[in-house]
């Protein structure tokens, strides 16, 4: 078994169920429950019922279990770890469970998968889980009528329903419903099994799809092979905001291979037969575009400051100005983050079969349902006339290429009549994907006599441009936007309106150490009352999009990194510190489990040790999102004084994501999330000049590679089987600049304030403490 | 256009193609492999890894016609799901990917370089894989299986 299905005979599994894909029933554009009539591809509606049973579930007359979400799987693991919970519930094992992810002529639209969410969302009491457990209980009722006995006197195990007291009375869940329908709702009811008895879910179940990837045999999309597929290669502006002047066809006429040049409005690419033909003819195109002007990178975070914004006030106490002005001491400092990248190790692709009056669209998007409808908007289609069929990729890490090239591909083979394949070149990935937010934050924080924090003000700017394109703003990523659409209006608002509702950290734009006080009730994971938290978003020259853990590693940066120049001053031990102002006990918990496991010592920062290599050790903690995943950080590092290089020796984690799906799954993904954190904190950075990204390959974008030192990584794994399911792929990185950060501070005195970290940099500001300078915040 | 013989994986291909192609193309495209990938068409990132005369080279980089008659493996060559290459045996053991774009360069550069200098440090090994890039960071895992393997190798 490859670990995949090839969409030749996706319908024709063993499969009982299995809601078909008919492309016969055109449904029309309807008011939807809100009463709005929804424009092109805008409406989030799927023919599946994500409230039937039939819709998740199907029972094959082998007994073997084919099952849809619409969760994917990115590299994390999702399919396994789906694969686990659907065996678990259902008692059936491993190898008899087939499941298909996010093809929207039979998945359950669950939107995109990201944002730690999967977990949340179908490892609870909905969707998935629900369903399997509701199909558990069916399978029961239904074997209870057959043999007689009471629901509550049958088990189910192997795939098969049994009497507790009499072993001869059983049925196999295939003789039970084996190819036909439940015809079920999901009942609301239905009960999950304990955690405490999990013999599969919650076990570290070996990768299903490993063997596949390991031996060269898993399709990926860029594997994809439609019949009569020709290539396609996109020919972009210089830079985001640049316009179409003209294209000389001309150019490239008599190419061999060339099958056809599209031009629609700013969108130019070139369709030829093979993909050699077709990268050689897009470089050889004549294209005159107007020139981009960019604001100049040297004085950018100054930039981001003096624009319009628009500002959210996520709490505001109403006295922090007040109390600050009260405080025996307010400690001031800034700090600043630059764009990063996704930076997929492979350039993003797409295959698309667009015909009259209906596409296919083979694609790694993390948004099936979303991206067909943004098809649908280019292609002017009916979304019901598009059908998206995810097919793994690179590694995504959030929104890489992967959209983007769906629109690409979609509209050559519209204007070709020929299913068209397109790969984006590494520059065109990189020079025009949707960065990683930059931001300055600004921390001003205030002491009261005894070293206690009264107040905490936080005020940041962060640039923006685009986004996910949702259901209906194709416009968010650089296709959309060159083909006619729009990004997602910017409208300044200043000042911000009062918060309301209730307490949201914002992407933990909130402090872990403040109350989160709105509307007299408190969400924070701290105690500090007097608060303000104060957001500016500007436009920015550049699309943005959600990076691993994004905006939340950001602010986690300044929070976590502002707390250890408060102690340091303080001198007091920064774990100590941290653990006098939060009140959350499972924060509390994976920050004393994290000391603990790193054998940390009390004392405060910095060491003050000398020699030509400093080492030092920094901490740093979050509950990801305010609610989505508990994680502290021991980073143990050497700084060489000389060159200002940092290496990191050690990370030590606690982790806390309610019942564990499969340790090594989520040890994978801490592993995989810290070491990823430490590139970003000690080398990435987009770089552009006056006119255009610089940063278009791997040597103008640094990634820590295979031949860099790393360090050891300990985890420590809090498993608790009453919570709910929470997301463990973006926490561990959330910490890691902070707590690199924190450790070189305590190495050296030397207080980092700006990502990356690079060794010219961590010189400088060394170099700076030697002559009398800063190390130290502001007050 | 010209005819080019290969040999791939044990197998004779002719290809009729534009003798500068570089040999990713005509391996994904023409001969549809799914091991080689391309990752950034520059020679950075190893993900077009295969192995010719025992080196790890890099196929996006690399003309067709200069494989003429060359053996050239890939990552699919090296073993099968039911019975993987010791050092695919490594990795799935280690559970050391996540993605697994990266495989080509991670697994046929260190097999090609442990095969060649099997007693390699570890520093060594890391060297030889400093122009390898695997962006999910799975490092940790991935050395553990190539040592692994390196230890079978001598024993």
């Amino acid at each position: 078994m490859s670990g995949e299905l090839s969409r030749r005979d996706f319908l024709k599994q063993s499969g009982g169920l299995v809601v078909s894909f008919s492309l016969a029933p055109l449904a029309r554009l309807e008011p939807s429950r809100d009463g709005v009539v929804q424009r092109g591809g805008g409406a989030p509606r799927s023919q599946i019922d994500s409230k039937q049973l039939d819709s998740w579930n199907g029972i094959g007359a082998d007994g073997r279990v084919t099952a849809h979400s619409g969760k994917c799987e990115l590299g994390q693991g999702m399919h396994t770890a789906q694969v686990q919970l659907i065996a678990e519930e259902l008692a059936v094992p491993i190898d008899r469970v087939k499941l298909i992810m996010c093809d929207t002529s039979i998945s359950p639209d669950q939107g995109t998968t990201s944002g730690s969410q999967s977990h949340p969302a179908n490892f609870n009491h909905e969707n998935l889980a629900l369903a399997c457990a509701t199909a558990r209980e069916a399978l029961v009722g239904l074997a209870a009528a057959r043999l007689g006995v009471p629901p509550d006197q049958l088990t189910v195990t192997d795939g098969m329903v049994a009497a507790k007291n009499d072993a001869s009375k059983k049925v196999a869940y295939g003789e039970l419903v084996g190819g036909k329908k439940f015809s079920l709702a999901l009942n609301p009811n239905a009960k999950r099994r304990d955690p405490r008895s999990w013999k599969v879910l919650g076990t570290s179940v070996p990768r299903v799809d490993l063997p596949a990837v390991v031996t060269g045999q898993m399709e990926f999309v860029q594997n994809v092979r439609a019949p009569g597929m020709v290539h396609g290669c996109v020919v972009r502006p210089p830079a985001v905001g640049a316009t179409l002047l003209s294209v000389d066809e001309s150019s490239v006429q008599g190419m061999p291979g060339v099958i056809k040049v599209v031009v629609r409005k700013n969108f130019v690419g070139v369709v030829a037969e093979k993909p050699w033909q077709a990268i050689q003819a897009a470089s050889r195109l004549k294209a005159t575009w107007t020139p981009a002007s960019l604001p100049r990178q040297a004085e950018f975070y100054d930039y981001v400051r003096k624009q319009p914004s628009r500002d959210e006030l996520l709490v505001d106490s109403r006295d922090v100005d007040e109390t600050l002005s009260r405080a025996a001491t307010v400690v001031k400092a800034t700090y600043r983050h630059p764009y990063q990248m996704h930076g997929s190790l492979g350039s993003s692709c797409a295959v698309a079969d667009v015909q009259s009056d209906r596409a296919t669209v083979w694609s790694s998007t993390q948004s099936a349902y979303p991206t067909r409808n943004g098809v649908a908007m280019l292609l002017g289609l009916p979304p019901e006339r598009v059908r998206v069929v995810f097919t793994r990729g690179s590694g995504c890490y959030g929104l890489n290429g992967a959209d983007t090239v769906s629109y690409d591909a979609a509209l050559l083979s519209q204007a070709a009549g020929r299913p068209v394949r397109v790969q984006l070149s590494r520059k065109d990935e990189m020079a025009f994907e949707n960065y990683g937010q930059p931001y300055v934050i600004e921390q001003r924080v205030g002491l009261d006599r005894d070293g206690n924090i009264v107040a905490w003000d936080h005020e940041s700017w962060s640039a923006t441009l685009g986004n996910r394109p949702g259901y209906d703003t194709p416009g968010n990523v650089i296709t959309g936007t060159l083909a006619g659409f729009q990004p997602a209006a910017f409208a300044p608002r200043t000042p911000a309106p009062p918060p309301s509702g209730r307490f949201d950290n914002g992407s933990n734009a909130a402090p872990s150490y403040v109350a989160g006080c709105v509307g007299g009730a408190c969400g924070g994971t701290g105690s500090v009352k007097s608060e303000r938290v104060l957001t500016h978003a500007i436009r920015g020259p550049f699309f943005t999009g959600p990076l691993r853990s994004p905006s939340r590693l950001q602010n986690t940066f300044a929070h976590e990194s502002v707390l250890d120049e408060i102690a340091a001053r303080l001198n007091v031990d920064p774990v100590e510190y941290r653990l006098r102002h939060l009140r959350d006990p499972r924060l509390i918990d994976v920050v004393k489990a994290a000391a603990k496991a790193a054998n940390w010592q009390s004392r405060p920062s910095p060491r003050r040790g000398t020699g030509a290599t400093a080492n030092g050790r920094g901490m740093a903690c979050v509950l990801y999102e305010g609610d989505n995943g508990y994680c502290a950080l021991v980073a143990d590092v050497d700084v060489d004084r000389n060159s200002g290089r940092i290496a990191v020796k050690r990370f030590v984690v606690a982790q806390d994501c309610g019942p564990i799906s499969s340790p090594d799954g989520m040890k994978n993904q801490i592993e995989g999330g810290v070491l990823q954190g430490m590139s970003r904190a000690v080398g990435e950075e987009v770089t552009w000049d006056d006119t255009k990204v610089t940063s278009v390959d791997w040597r103008t974008y640094r990634s820590l590679t295979m031949g860099a030192d790393m360090p050891s990584i300990e985890s420590v794994l809090i498993n608790r089987t009453e919570g709910e399911a929470m997301g463990a792929g973006e926490t561990a990185i959330t910490l890691v600049a902070a707590a690199i950060g924190n450790a070189v501070f305590d190495a050296t005195g030397a207080r980092l304030r700006e990502v990356p970290f690079t060794a010219e940099r961590v010189k400088a500001v060394l170099g700076s403490l030697k002559e009398g300078g800063s190390g130290k915040s502001e007050v | 256009m010209s005819k080019i013989a290969l040999r791939v994986n044990g197998r004779a291909h002719t290809v009729d193609v534009d003798p500068t192609t570089p040999l990713l193309y005509v391996l994904s495209d023409d001969l549809e492999l799914r091991g080689p990938k391309f990752g950034c068409g520059l020679g950075l990132c190893g993900a077009c890894t295969v192995i010719v005369k025992g080196r790890a080279v890099r196929s996006c980089v690399t003309p067709v016609s200069t494989m003429e008659g060359a053996e050239i493996t890939t990552l699919e060559g090296l073993g099968t799901i039911e019975k993987p290459h010791p050092i695919q045996r490594a990795f799935i053991d280690a559970q050391a990917a996540q993605c697994g774009f990266c495989l080509s360069g991670v697994i046929l550069t260190a097999k090609a370089f442990l095969d060649q200098n099997p007693r390699a440090t570890e520093p060594q090994i890391r060297q030889a894989m400093s122009g390898v890039l695997c962006r999910c960071f799975t490092h940790n895992r991935m050395y553990d299986a190539i040592k692994k393997y390196a230890q079978e190798k001598r024993s």
